[in-house]
């Protein structure tokens, strides 16, 4: 790897910068109860820089296993960086710097030891505008399987029946598995990649605004989807739309101008918000 | 004349002079076509293609051993320049931010604007001295040296605009970036990198100069890599310049072939194009 990721094991004592907005309240203490639920991943005082820009600021922040997490917030507040902090997809920009722990299963994914390609395995991603590649709809979801070696060539078509069966693809597919996959339509190349990253079996899965580009249809789609897919899968999902989160998850979490505001049980953030700040945003009476 | 005429008469002339500047640059493009036809055309015959060289004073013959060669030593140049070209061009575009990268594009840009006797001078130097006799080995590796910069920068060029998010998609996945760049990136720019490399044919396929002093000429057949072949360009250059007339027939005829090879590449070059991106894109 030659990405330039510097990171600090320790976190200096009132590391908090000078500069950070004061208009943001500081970070809720404690997350809300995980009503016994298993974390599978959680960031301590995650902070992330790119270049001289601090984009996250001390994000502590603990998600549930088997269920969904929605990141709210206004653009630019840093849910995007946050998310993509979770499988190190920001490894790939030059000049960046993460100071601060995330753990899966409680090892520290920016540890030593860490591989970052199995890492990407067990942490999925589906991504705001889909991106098929440019192979047969069966290449793309075998792909995963393919690059990791993970299954027996034998067992390959099983498994991408499977994944698109789970994507809720198959029916609309099957027919022409070896047809280029951009042929489909936008909805179906979403859900395509959903099936892409559902095959390789991640414990969970990064969803950043995977909505924003359908139409409304598709989005249902897509929201049926995550509803079943949250059985096997940890699902985290970054969200322009506050209906689509209060619909989909069952947590939620505010960030604003890189920090995270409230994260709560989405019933009570959307009914009975915490913050003020919190309620002007979903209400719709920011600024 | 009114302001309005005198605007209408500029815009007038101006559209006649971008006409006539088009007349301009077309004309010696048919002349070479049409002289090279009608020259070359009634010395073209079945015998042409299939005969070796007479020796000089008999008439008839042609030109199988410079068919042969020319492919030969195209196939020599192709088979590291490809490899060489691609790879340098995947490391530009993937890695390119650095300055070692801003140094190797600087270099191929400056390789690609050398003149071809150079090259062939340098593959002389590398590849002709040491063993003190031409080769088509020599040859093609001349061949190549020019391919290697039109190949890598096409590659990168190309590679350039392939969507960033295809790259992401695949890491995303658990790939390493040289499996994303190799396994996606590189198969989504393939139909263009196929033209850069069958440009990059084009190009070298007609040369002579570098030719000249590393693969030389041989009046037999032969495709071993250590002996001096003879090429359709040299062959024609040959018989060019020679005294006989009916060596003079043989190379417009010569011409005639050399030119309908690079203008096959050039159309190969769109039909491949279009069939693989058809094959991509829908």
């Amino acid at each position: 790897m030659t990405e330039t990721v510097v990171r600090e094991m320790e976190i200096k004592a009132g590391s908090t910068p000078s500069g950070a907005p004061g208009s943001v309240p500081a970070t809720a203490a404690t997350g809300p109860s995980m009503a016994g639920r298993k974390v599978r991943m959680e960031s301590k005082k995650l902070n992330f820089s790119y270049g001289p820009k601090q984009a996250l600021w001390d994000i502590t922040l603990q998600i549930p296993e088997k269920t969904v997490t929605a990141f709210i917030g206004p653009s630019g507040c840093g849910k995007s960086t946050f998310l993509r902090c979770l499988n190190r997809m920001n490894d790939i920009i030059p000049d960046t710097r993460v100071v601060g722990d995330v753990l899966l299963d409680g090892n520290d994914i920016y540890g030593q030891g860490t591989d970052i390609v199995d890492l990407r395995r067990r942490v999925g991603m589906v991504f705001q505008k889909s991106n098929p590649f440019p192979k047969s709809i069966f290449e793309n979801v075998a792909y995963g399987l393919k690059i990791n070696g993970m299954s027996p060539r034998s067992e390959i078509p099983e498994r991408v029946e499977k994944a698109l069966r789970r994507a809720a693809l198959w029916d609309e597919v099957k027919d022409r598995l070896e047809t280029s996959a951009m042929g489909l339509s936008g909805g179906q190349q979403q859900r395509l990649c959903i099936a892409r990253a559902v095959a390789v079996e991640p414990e969970v899965l990064l969803m950043d605004e995977p909505c924003s580009a359908l139409d409304p249809i598709a989005t249902t789609k897509v929201e049926e989807l995550i509803f079943e897919l949250k059985r096997d899968f940890t699902i985290v999902i970054v969200t322009h739309n506050m209906q689509q989160a209060a619909r989909v998850s069952e947590f939620t979490a505010f960030f604003m101008l890189g920090r995270l505001v409230e994260h709560d049980r989405t019933e009570k953030l959307f009914t009975n918000p915490g913050q003020k700040i919190t309620e002007d945003y979903i209400t719709g009476r920011f600024g | 004349m009114n302001k309005t005429e005198r605007r209408k008469a500029l815009s007038g002339f101006v559209v006649f002079l971008c006409g006539a500047a088009v007349v301009v640059a077309l004309i010696p493009l048919f002349l070479v076509f049409g002289y090279v036809i009608s020259k070359g055309f009634s010395s073209l015959n079945w015998d042409f293609f299939t005969k070796m060289p007479k020796p000089v004073g008999e008439t008839g013959g042609g030109m199988a051993n410079a068919m042969v060669g020319t492919a030969y030593l195209i196939l020599i140049a192709g088979a590291f320049a490809v490899p060489v070209g691609v790879i340098a061009g995947v490391y530009l575009s993937e890695y390119g931010k650095k300055s070692f990268s801003g140094l190797v594009r600087f270099t191929a840009d400056v390789l690609n604007g050398v003149p071809s006797i150079v090259i062939g001078i340098f593959a002389y130097s590398l590849a002709v001295l040491p063993v003190k006799h031409f080769s088509a080995l020599a040859g093609g590796l001349a061949l190549g040296f020019m391919m290697i910069p039109i190949i890598t920068r096409t590659t990168e060029e190309l590679l350039n605009l392939v969507p960033g998010s295809l790259r992401e998609g695949s890491l995303a996945l658990g790939a390493t970036r040289a499996k994303a760049a190799f396994s996606v990136m590189v198969p989504a720019a393939l139909p263009g990198i196929m033209t850069g490399i069958l440009v990059a044919l084009a190009r070298i396929a007609g040369e002579t100069a570098p030719l000249l002093f590393t693969a030389f000429n041989n009046r037999y057949m032969t495709t071993s890599l250590l002996q001096p072949i003879s090429s359709l360009p040299v062959q024609v250059y040959t018989y060019a310049v020679s005294p006989y007339e009916d060596w003079h027939r043989q190379a417009w005829a010569g011409a005639l072939v050399l030119v309908g090879f690079v203008f096959t590449f050039s159309v190969l070059a769109r039909v491949v194009t279009r069939r693989l991106e058809r094959m991509h894109h829908t």
